[in-house]
């Protein structure tokens, strides 16, 4: 613990150390990064609040970190005291954009992986950007308490990847602190400290920035040139939006105002805007009166990759959903909506998501702190539709693609990297196969593991292809997955008809050789899942006029209860108010009722239908 | 009744009824229902309120106290409803009331006349079961002021009843028919069709044997596979089939069609009477707003629009009337909405179905439709605008309920 905290503002840069962590969900980073603001002295042990920087309940409850923070620590190494910046770092690969603007205010990255399980696919997909971003890495093996640990084996595959010797790998347990004061004396020795030009124009990158109920934005900053200071006018560079300084300061552990922050620093500011998207991440933050002429770089606006729709199951809900939208927003923004009417699922809208993990962190946020039910159609991603008479079509929903004279469809691509014991060679390339992937490479990491990279299309991988992986290899397999273009492919759609009628909701765009199954399947499960009616309802899939899978609904013939005397009348009655509160759960697909529960079932992940069946 | 109790609000201790109630007793039918909560052996489909003499235990109420504590109810009835009116029909049902010793049951319906007058011509029903009936005890009933038998002959192929747990020998039935004939009394039989293993020429069989006895009146009862009975257990470990709707559908139109054939007219989904006269006005008043005194444990009652039940279990029912306290244990004092599902739901059970003036404006909408559709008659609609059921309808009731009120 250092005896006394340098004062912001007044710090020189070469104190500084500004550092991230790179783990796997679960590998352990939130207890080390508890554990280092306890020895540090910044938190007090009875004020220890298990996994400090995770402060969303469904970050807590997932084990990810989606919203990264910065905390300010001292730490006295050879009598001098420095100035540490651990900056947390989103771990998911939905939010790569995220990770990248944050390894981008570091100089140097704790690779910390857990010591009984070796290093995962995300993990290397975070240690590869922290590369390509010059940082200096400090390998560690956590968890080393663990009677599962081989630390030996995983050292040896640390130091194979970033090319250090195993005996470089420092080795801790954040549970019981061993080895963590050492860590930091590392973080001091090892890291170079930031370097600019403190006479420069100011130049701050955003790495993040949360919106706060009662303080609007706050946006955390890392300062590469010049100063930030109190009650100064700042511009962000690329939208040229000018705010007032209300307040700037460093989180340590909590928020601290300062008299500014200088070269190198990080810390947070608050302009008294409500919407992120006024303060987004990549941007440069300079001063208004003395402007920097370019800014940092390496910005881009964020893009959605899959689309799903999303409707309140109570049509009368429609205008809470949409605050509820407007209200998310302004904490995250990557989402984007936009209002859409479905024949069968009503109002709702059409949202734009990072990734599949992105879109159900926002599903259940909107349950959970909105108190909404809602049903989302099945994801979809965005497909480039060009005409036979050269006109190009952008769909995000599947009923919006045009019937017809197509000349080209061009849907996205990944680079998927999987990591997983080398057994599963077989499994993984059977299930990468059926999904329409390409075979790039294959290496090994050490004598049991491998590495294999694939091409695969992005829509075949944002359904279940995460869980059919996992189930395939028994849970040992991890994926990390980029952009990486597009490519023309035979997709059509496939039309789900019920008595006839097109069911918007269940239109899915697939390609021509699983269009078939998509087809049967889906016929089948709505077969098991859609109550009897008066007449026999035919369920038809269809691409275009060709009908290719047809199940029939018979007719029902008798629901009446037979005894109705003294007692039951009352229980009959009751049944009839429950079909009265249940008649608000029910669509009307031309002339057939199908039960909210029917949409959501068919809706959802599980294929066989079976959960839906009770 | 089903033995499940619904959720209600607390039933007063003395068992009074608002006076708006008490109000409707002049001009609508008044019955008695009692229940006799015994039985020999449980049935596995059975889930009536009802107990065999083991699992009673010996506190408070037995087969020989009985008649004693449904006295006392009849008693709390008198003061509660006061003078009110000559009972129109008395019912009594099961259980098995003739575990009952013919005495105790004709004990019981002289307290009713007691305390209220029976109507001139009064219909006066026991439940019976063919196995537990003597000419003599038939007899006796019949001198006590019974008028009318209703048998369980449930079926009359041997390895249906085996399946239902019934022990009766088929030709009890026909001796305990000709036995209740000639003490004066009038029959109807009750049939259940849709029992697992049950195939149709099954069911014809047990149609044309009940036919061939002739009686005045057949319920016919689609099995309900209702929970914790035996059979539901049966069904979930996959050792019988469940009943299927399309099967039971196909029975209910072969029972319409052997019976309107043999001369039975049906005048409400489950029953058919081989003339208007031989109808139960007892079950009739149920369907259309009468008022009834549920007399035993777990019975229901109804009084303009106050419905309450008792207390399930024999000793606590027996136990809170030796204490002077009502056995109602919960009630439900009906809104006007709920009122008006009730008429919609019981009402077009019957042949003469709902009038359509009494119906609300979307209800009323929905009339063409159902004519339509083939499920009420279109001749009586647009005649006698009245609701009423065809063959379709009557399998579909439900659904045309749900059309009735607006619940599509």
């Amino acid at each position: 613990m250092a005896t006394s905290a340098l004062q912001p503002h007044a710090t020189p840069p070469e104190l500084i150390r500004n550092f991230c962590i790179i783990a796997h969900i679960d590998h352990g980073k939130s207890t080390l990064a508890d554990r280092m603001l306890q020895i540090t002295g910044v938190v007090e042990e009875r004020a220890m609040r298990a996994q400090y920087l995770d402060r969303m309940d469904i970050e807590r409850e997932r084990g990810i970190t989606i919203k990264s923070q910065a905390v300010r620590m001292p730490w006295e190494a050879d009598g001098q005291t420095y100035c540490l910046n651990m900056i947390d770092t989103p771990g998911h690969v939905d939010f790569t954009y995220e990770v990248s603007r944050s390894l981008a205010a570091c100089e140097g990255a704790v690779l910390l992986v857990d010591a009984a399980q070796g290093i995962e696919a995300q993990t290397l997909a975070n240690l590869y950007l922290a590369m390509e971003n010059d940082l200096t890495i400090i390998p560690v093996l956590n968890k080393i308490d663990l009677p599962a640990a081989q630390p030996e084996k995983y050292a040896a595959e640390l130091a194979g990847l970033i090319g250090c010797d195993p005996s470089e790998v420092l080795r801790v347990s954040g549970k019981t602190g061993v080895g963590v004061d050492e860590l930091l004396d590392e973080i001091v020795a090892q890291l170079p400290p930031p370097v600019g030009d403190a006479d420069a124009p100011a130049r701050a990158m955003i790495f993040d920035s949360v919106y706060d109920n009662y303080r609007g934005v706050v946006t955390y900053v890392r300062v590469v040139d010049g100063n930030l200071n109190p009650r100064e006018r700042i511009v962000m560079m690329s939208t040229k939006a000018q705010h007032d300084l209300l307040e700037i300061g460093v989180i340590s552990p909590e928020m601290m105002p300062s008299k500014g922050l200088g070269v190198g620093e990080v810390g947070y500011l608050i302009t008294g805007v409500k919407d992120v998207r006024q303060s987004k991440v990549g941007d440069t933050v300079t001063n208004s009166a003395k402007p920097a002429a370019s800014p940092i770089g390496g910005y881009r606006d964020p893009m959605p990759m899959v689309f799903s729709g999303l409707y309140p199951i109570d049509g009368s809900d429609y205008p809470d959903l949409r605050d509820a939208l407007d209200k998310l927003k302004l904490n995250d923004a990557a989402l984007v909506y936009e209002p859409e009417t479905s024949a069968a699922l009503g109002f709702g809208f059409r949202c734009g998501f990072l990734g599949m993990l992105h879109l159900e962190i926002v599903r259940e946020r909107l349950e959970r702190e909105f108190d909404l039910d809602l049903i989302s159609t099945l994801p979809n991603v965005v497909y480039e539709v060009t005409m036979e008479d050269g006109k190009e079509i952008e769909v995000t929903n599947p009923s919006e693609f045009p019937y017809g004279k197509v000349s080209d469809v061009r849907e996205p691509v990944v680079r998927a990297t999987i990591l997983a014991p080398s057994e599963f060679i077989g499994a993984i390339m059977e299930l990468c196969q059926q999904r329409r992937g390409s075979l790039l490479g294959m290496d090994y990491l050490s004598e049991e593991r491998v590495e294999m990279r694939y091409t695969l299309p992005l829509a075949e991988i944002v359904f279940d292809f995460f869980d059919q992986l996992k189930s395939k290899t028994r849970g040992y397999a991890s994926l990390d997955y980029q952009e990486a273009g597009d490519q023309s492919a035979d997709l059509v759609k496939v039309d789900i008809l019920l008595q006839g009628e097109t069911v918007d909701a269940f239109s899915a765009i697939v390609h021509k050789d699983k269009a078939y199954a998509y087809g049967v399947q889906m016929a089948a499960k709505l077969k098991e899942l859609i109550p009897r009616q008066q007449f026999e309802v035919p369920i038809q899939a269809a691409i275009g006029s060709r009908i290719i899978a047809r199940e029939n609904i018979r007719a029902i013939r008798k629901d009446v209860l037979a005894k109705c005397y003294g007692g039951d009348i009352s229980r009959k009655r009751k049944l009839l108010e429950k079909q009265k509160e249940g008649k608000k759960r029910m669509k009307n697909i031309g002339t057939v009722e199908v039960p909210q529960e029917a949409f959501i079932a068919a809706l959802s992940n599980d294929s066989s239908g079976e959960k839906a069946k009770k | 009744m089903p033995s499940a109790l619904p959720d209600g609000d607390p039933a007063p201790r003395n068992g009074a009824l608002p006076a708006a109630a008490l109000a409707s007793l002049p001009d609508h039918p008044w019955g008695v229902y009692l229940h006799v909560p015994f039985c020999r052996v449980r049935c596995g489909y059975c889930d009536f309120n009802t107990y065999t003499v083991p699992e009673l235990g010996g506190d408070g109420a037995s087969v020989a106290t009985y008649a004693g504590a449904a006295l006392r109810e009849v008693d709390l009835a008198r003061r509660v409803v006061g003078q009110a009116r000559p009972v129109d029909t008395v019912f009594v049902g099961g259980g098995t009331p003739t575990m009952l010793a013919a005495g105790d049951l004709v004990s019981v319906l002289d307290g009713i006349r007691d305390a209220w007058g029976l109507a001139p011509g009064a219909e006066i029903t026991t439940e019976a079961n063919p196995d537990s009936v003597t000419p003599e005890s038939l007899a006796e009933l019949a001198e006590g002021g019974f008028t009318r038998v209703s048998f369980g002959m449930q079926s009359a192929v041997p390895h249906v009843l085996a399946t239902l747990d019934r022990t009766h020998d088929p030709a009890n039935v026909a001796r305990a028919v000709a036995a209740a004939r000639a003490a004066g009394l009038q029959v109807s039989l009750d049939l259940i069709y849709g029992t697992p293993g049950e195939s149709l020429p099954d069911w014809e069989t047990s149609l044309r044997a009940a036919v061939d006895l002739e009686p005045d009146h057949i319920s016919a009862y689609a099995l309900v596979v209702e929970e914790g009975t035996k059979l539901a257990a049966q069904v979930r470990r996959g050792m019988v089939a469940a009943p299927e709707d399309d099967d039971e559908a196909a029975k209910y139109e072969a029972a319409e069609r052997l019976l309107s054939g043999a001369g039975y007219d049906w005048y409400e989904v489950s029953n058919w009477a081989s003339e208007p006269a031989h109808r139960c006005r007892h079950n009739i008043g149920y369907w259309s707003d009468g008022n009834w005194w549920g007399v035993g444990p777990g019975a229901h009652s109804h009084v303009g629009g106050v419905r309450w039940w008792n207390a399930k279990h024999p000793s606590a029912y027996a136990a809170r009337l030796a204490e002077g306290a009502s056995p109602a244990v919960g009630r439900e004092t009906l809104t006007a909405d709920q009122r008006y599902d009730e008429l919609v739901l019981l009402q077009t059970r019957l042949v003469d179905g709902l009038p359509v003036e009494r119906l609300r404006e979307e209800g009323q909408a929905a009339v063409a439709g159902l004519i339509a559709d083939g499920l009420i008659e279109g001749a009586d609609a647009v005649r006698a605008r009245r609701v009423v059921l065809t063959l379709r309808g009557r399998l579909l009731a439900d659904t045309v309920v749900r059309r009735l009120l607006d619940l599509t």
